[in-house]
C-alpha cells in the first residue's frame, strides 16, 4: 500500500461528498449562505442517487 | 459591473497568504484564489459571480449532478492545495460570504475557537476508511437435496428462513467485526468520525458497505493505520483506505 496523496481526479466523488456536505467549519449568519441544514446534504444525495439512475437505464 | 459575492474555501494561519502555489489558482467558477488576514488568522477566498452563487442558485445546484461534483472538485482542490503545507480548517461546501469585511468578522468573532481547531489538526491529517462486507462463497453451503422431498412447499419454507436468518447472523458478525476495528484503529487517532455507510448505488459496488469512518492522525498514525488495515484481513471486510485528505471531518466549531 503506498501512502501517496491521490489525484483529485482519481478522488471518488462520494468520498469527497461525505467530507464536503458532512464536514468542514459550519458558519450561518446574516450574511451568509451556506449548505449547515441537513436537508441540504439529503436533497444532493437524492439528486445524485437520480442521476445514477438515469444513467444506468441508458 | 458584475457584483461579487466571497466564496470560502477554508480558515488558516496568516502565512497562507504568501502561498505562491495558492494564492491566484483558479477554484470554483474559474475564480482565482485570494487570502485576506485578520491578525494572525487568514481565510482562503475568490469572488464569485453574485447571482451564479445565490441562495437560490446554490440549491438548484444541489440538485444536478454535474454543477455539484464540479463545485465540489473545484473546492476540494483549492482546500487540498492549502492544506499540504499548512494547517487548515476547511469550511463546509459552498459557504459565501457578501464581501471581505464578512470572513473577517468571522476570523475576529471565533478567533479563540479557529486557533484551537488549527493547532488540533497541525501536523496531522485525515485519513478514510471504508470497510465492505467481502463477497461472499457462491455456494458454500450446497442446496439441501431434500428440497423436493414429499412436503416441497414446507422444505422450501424452511430453507428460505435458514437463508434468511444466515444472512442476518452474517450481517451481525460484520457490523461487531466493524466496531472492533474502528475501535482499534481509532485509538492511533487523536480523533475519529464514522460516518453513515455509502449507498451501494452511489459506491457502484454490490457488496454493503459496512464501515465509512475517519481519522485524525500524524505520519506515524498514518503509517500504522496502513499497516493495520492492511493485517486486518481475516475478518469478512474487505477495507479501503483513502487519504491524506484535509481534516474535513475534524474542524466543526462548537454551536455557538
Amino acid at each position: 500500500m503506498t501512502l501517496a496523496r491521490a489525484g483529485v481526479e482519481e478522488i471518488a466523488l462520494v468520498d469527497l461528498l461525505d467530507r464536503l456536505l458532512g464536514g468542514g467549519v459550519v458558519i450561518a449568519g446574516d450574511l451568509t449562505i451556506s449548505l449547515a441544514e441537513v436537508d441540504l446534504v439529503h436533497i444532493s444525495l437524492r439528486a445524485l442517487i437520480s442521476s445514477v439512475d438515469k444513467l444506468m437505464e441508458r | 459591473m458584475t457584483e461579487h459575492s466571497v466564496y470560502l474555501y477554508a480558515i488558516g494561519e496568516a502565512a497562507l497568504a504568501d502561498s505562491d502555489e495558492l494564492v491566484g489558482t483558479p477554484g470554483v467558477d474559474g475564480a482565482p484564489v485570494r487570502v485576506v488576514v485578520a491578525g494572525q488568522l487568514a481565510a482562503v477566498i475568490a469572488s464569485v459571480d453574485r447571482k451564479r452563487f445565490g441562495e437560490e442558485a446554490i440549491r438548484a445546484g444541489l440538485e444536478d449532478l454535474e454543477w455539484l461534483e464540479q463545485l465540489a472538485r473545484a473546492h476540494h482542490q483549492v482546500v487540498d492545495r492549502a492544506a499540504r503545507s499548512h494547517p487548515v480548517a476547511p469550511v463546509r461546501m459552498a459557504t459565501v460570504y457578501l464581501d471581505d469585511a464578512g470572513v473577517r468578522q468571522l476570523l475576529s468573532d471565533h478567533h479563540a475557537e479557529l486557533v484551537a481547531t488549527l493547532d488540533r489538526v497541525r501536523g496531522r491529517s485525515e485519513w478514510g476508511v471504508k470497510g465492505y462486507a467481502a463477497p461472499a462463497r457462491e455456494a458454500s453451503e450446497a442446496e439441501p437435496s431434500s428440497a423436493a422431498s414429499d412436503a416441497p412447499g414446507t422444505s422450501y419454507l424452511l430453507h428460505r428462513r435458514a437463508e434468511r436468518d444466515r444472512a442476518a447472523h452474517g450481517r451481525q458478525r460484520l457490523m461487531e467485526a466493524a466496531d472492533r476495528l474502528h475501535d482499534d484503529f481509532a485509538r492511533l487517532a487523536v480523533d475519529s468520525r464514522v460516518y453513515p455507510p455509502q449507498d451501494p448505488r452511489l459506491t457502484g459496488r454490490s457488496e454493503p458497505m459496512i464501515l465509512n469512518a475517519a481519522y485524525l492522525v500524524d505520519d506515524a498514525g498514518a503509517t500504522r493505520l496502513a499497516e493495520k488495515v492492511n493485517a486486518a484481513t481475516d475478518t469478512g471486510l474487505r477495507l479501503e483506505l483513502t487519504g491524506p485528505w484535509a481534516p474535513y471531518s475534524f474542524t466543526a466549531l462548537a454551536e455557538s
